[in-house]
């Protein structure tokens, strides 16, 4: 198993039947996911892209699905997660954003004392370049290789992964932990992935401001992390008290400057990029 | 969303949190005959009111509507007083701290209470601040309360006071989606605890269960409210270079790159994934609202097309008659399509921002 997932995580699509859902579903078969069912409810007998459509996940879990990916509007998301994990499900990926505050509480708490893997919301997902992908990520920006990749966002995360294959990289996982104040994983859980995971031999972890996600992890790659790690942190401009997109994005009483971030993983011997097209340069400097 | 203080201690009261008897006046002429000593509380979206001078005291109608009138025309930390809010004068006889929010690392409610209230919160030592993190499976019961009771020192009648407005509270902060509800102070006043302050942030996201909240405008420019309607997000910043990207965290890095060039933004606007040639025109709407000098346009396509991109990019130089600089990064699908497009337009087009970046700077400093 690579990390979460693999080439053999059989994958349903809550919400396969909306515009985004079955744009992605197309988008994931063709990099090699193993897209095994839809459910939206009221559209069960469908296909969408050759794959079977259900009202529930119950009818669905006949194909042994152990991956959702949920793309259904912000006020049905706890329903369907809640559901998916009624059955068993064990990676629950959230595309959807403005998801209530307090339902990502309910089903990341659920989640994480039963043994399921939350990943977003508000996030494009989990790519394992040559195996599988489940989320919105651009097929054709990634190369097999071995430098994963952790981010709190979406975009800077394709500019990050296209600027590292650009450069002769590769990717042995890259992913989106979600741009919301709770999220599934944050970067200590992540790291404590890969730096178990045989195909990771370097990791980037792209940042940015609000909360303290990022001094936790500098305070966990020095204690745990023997692999080169290197960063970028979004926000260095951003003034106090303005949510900056992200709702996780907001400096709020002097917690969560880019300044305490840069510092902290500074101390922790990761060097940060001044701009994002340095990464592979600053990757150079500590891995190969 | 920040509820203004008289806001959230309608909630307080709707959920049995004791609140000090009081009613809010938009006018002076508002405030009614009254016996005894009245406090008039500036209401803004701001702390320190009280050192501004935001907080006076009166003991006839006189006095106090002239005290109203005196603090409604005040402006505290650049926001204008929203109302004032009269409240009888409590008797003191100890301050504490009480709130709940919501523990992005524990991703569970935090509970912090603390026996030296009526100050910043930050400026209490730790050892003085007693934690509990709920199990949000489990809730906030009786026990919560003994536990805390005990650390703050209540006992007896108080322990039972302060369990039932913990309980309260928690009820009240799952209920409206509070991001954070505090009490600073909370105040022994004539034996009873007394909730003399409230601090309520509810959840943007969830605004929509509870339609009895309105949204406070006040934290907004007119130009962000206006944007944010039309489904962008969009902030005001103080510069010259109007700004437009996809993904809030490549927006940020945007304005990041623009500083450290030397180069200031006008503004944060996410145009969101979009595959539209209108939400793409109609972000210039909001991008020109703000008179910037030059508007830099930096798109990762991902799976966006580039030449829907660059149509309304097109669409909006053409319609809206801009004849500033426009400088645009395009990168994704059909990107080469896109990038000629523009150059036929005259807009300068580049494939990687670094480059995009590095020309607008030359052409701001030959502008000056």
């Amino acid at each position: 198993m690579s990390v979460i997932v693999d080439e053999n995580t059989k994958i349903i699509v809550q919400g396969i039947t909306g515009h985004q859902g079955s744009f992605h579903s197309g988008e994931m078969i063709k990099f090699g996911a193993k897209v095994v069912a839809g459910v939206t409810p009221g559209k069960g007998g469908i296909t969408v892209h050759n794959v079977p459509v259900y009202d529930t996940v119950e009818e669905a879990m006949t194909h042994e699905p152990d991956a959702t990916m949920i793309t259904v509007p912000a006020r049905f998301v706890k329903d369907a997660a809640f559901e998916a994990m009624y059955h068993g499900i064990r990676v629950i990926y959230i595309l959807t954003e403005k998801v209530p505050l307090h339902d990502a509480l309910e089903i990341v708490s659920y989640a994480r004392s039963h043994g399921h893997v939350v990943i977003g919301p508000n996030g494009p997902g989990i790519t394992v370049p040559g195996k599988t992908k489940i989320g919105i990520m651009p097929n054709h920006i990634f190369r097999k290789g071995t430098v994963a990749v952790a981010s709190r966002s979406g975009t800077l995360t394709y500019e990050i992964v296209n600027a590292l294959t650009q450069s002769g990289y590769g990717e042995s996982v890259v992913i989106g932990l979600g741009g919301d104040r709770i999220t599934g994983l944050n970067f200590v859980d992540i790291l404590e992935l890969f730096e178990k995971d045989q195909d990771t031999e370097a990791i980037v972890l792209v940042g940015e401001i609000g909360g303290t996600a990022e001094e936790e992890a500098a305070e966990y790659i020095k204690k745990y992390v023997s692999k080169p790690v290197v960063a970028y942190i979004a926000g260095r401009s951003a003034p106090p008290g303005k949510r900056m997109g992200h709702a996780g994005a907001i400096i709020t009483r002097g917690k969560g400057t880019a300044e305490s971030k840069i510092k902290a993983f500074n101390e922790a011997g990761v060097p940060v990029a001044e701009f994002p097209w340095e990464i592979p340069d600053a990757l150079k400097k500590v891995y190969r | 969303m920040n509820l203004y203080e008289y806001q959230g201690k309608a909630l307080f009261k709707k959920y049995g949190v004791p609140v000090p008897e009081g009613y809010v006046a938009f006018k002076p002429e508002e405030i009614k005959e009254f016996t005894g000593e009245k406090v008039i509380k500036a209401q803004v979206l701001t702390g320190g009111r009280g050192k501004s001078g935001g907080v006076k005291f009166a003991s006839n109608i006189e006095e106090a509507r002239e005290r109203a009138k005196e603090i409604l025309a005040m402006e505290i930390k650049g926001h204008k007083v929203h109302a004032v809010l009269v409240e009888q004068k409590l008797k003191i006889e100890k301050e504490y701290y009480l709130s709940i929010l919501i523990d992005r690392s524990t991703r569970a409610p935090l509970i912090m209470a603390s026996p030296e209230g009526g100050v910043e919160i930050e400026s209490v030592p730790d050892e003085k601040i007693y934690k509990y993190s709920v199990n949000p499976e489990i809730g906030v019961h009786p026990f919560v309360g003994r536990i805390l009771s005990k650390k703050m020192g209540f006992t007896g009648d108080l322990a039972k006071q302060f369990t039932k407005i913990l309980i309260n509270l928690y009820r009240l902060f799952r209920e409206y989606d509070a991001e954070l509800v505090e009490i600073n102070p909370l105040v022994l006043s004539e034996g009873k605890l007394i909730a003399a302050d409230s601090k309520v942030v509810i959840d943007t996201d969830s605004l929509y269960r509870h339609p009895d909240l309105e949204e406070n405008a006040a934290e907004k420019t007119p130009l962000e409210l206006e944007a944010n309607k039309a489904g962008y997000a969009f902030v005001e910043l103080d510069g010259n270079i109007g700004v437009i990207a996809n993904g809030a965290g490549l927006t940020m890095a945007t304005l990041d790159t623009l500083l450290l060039y030397g180069l200031k933004p006008r503004n944060f606007l996410d145009l969101g994934g979009t595959d539209s040639v209108d939400i793409t025109k109609n972000a210039f709407t909001y991008v020109l609202k703000a008179n910037p000098e030059a508007i830099l346009v930096n798109i990762f396509g991902g799976v966006t097309k580039c030449d829907t991109v660059a149509q309304g990019i097109i669409a909006a130089k053409e319609e809206f008659g801009i004849d500033m600089p426009i400088v645009v990064r395009l990168s994704g699908v059909h990107e080469e399509e896109g990038r000629a497009m523009l150059a036929d337009a005259g807009i300068h087009a580049f494939a990687d921002m670094r480059h995009a970046i590095e020309k607008l700077k030359s052409i701001m400093e030959g502008a000056q």
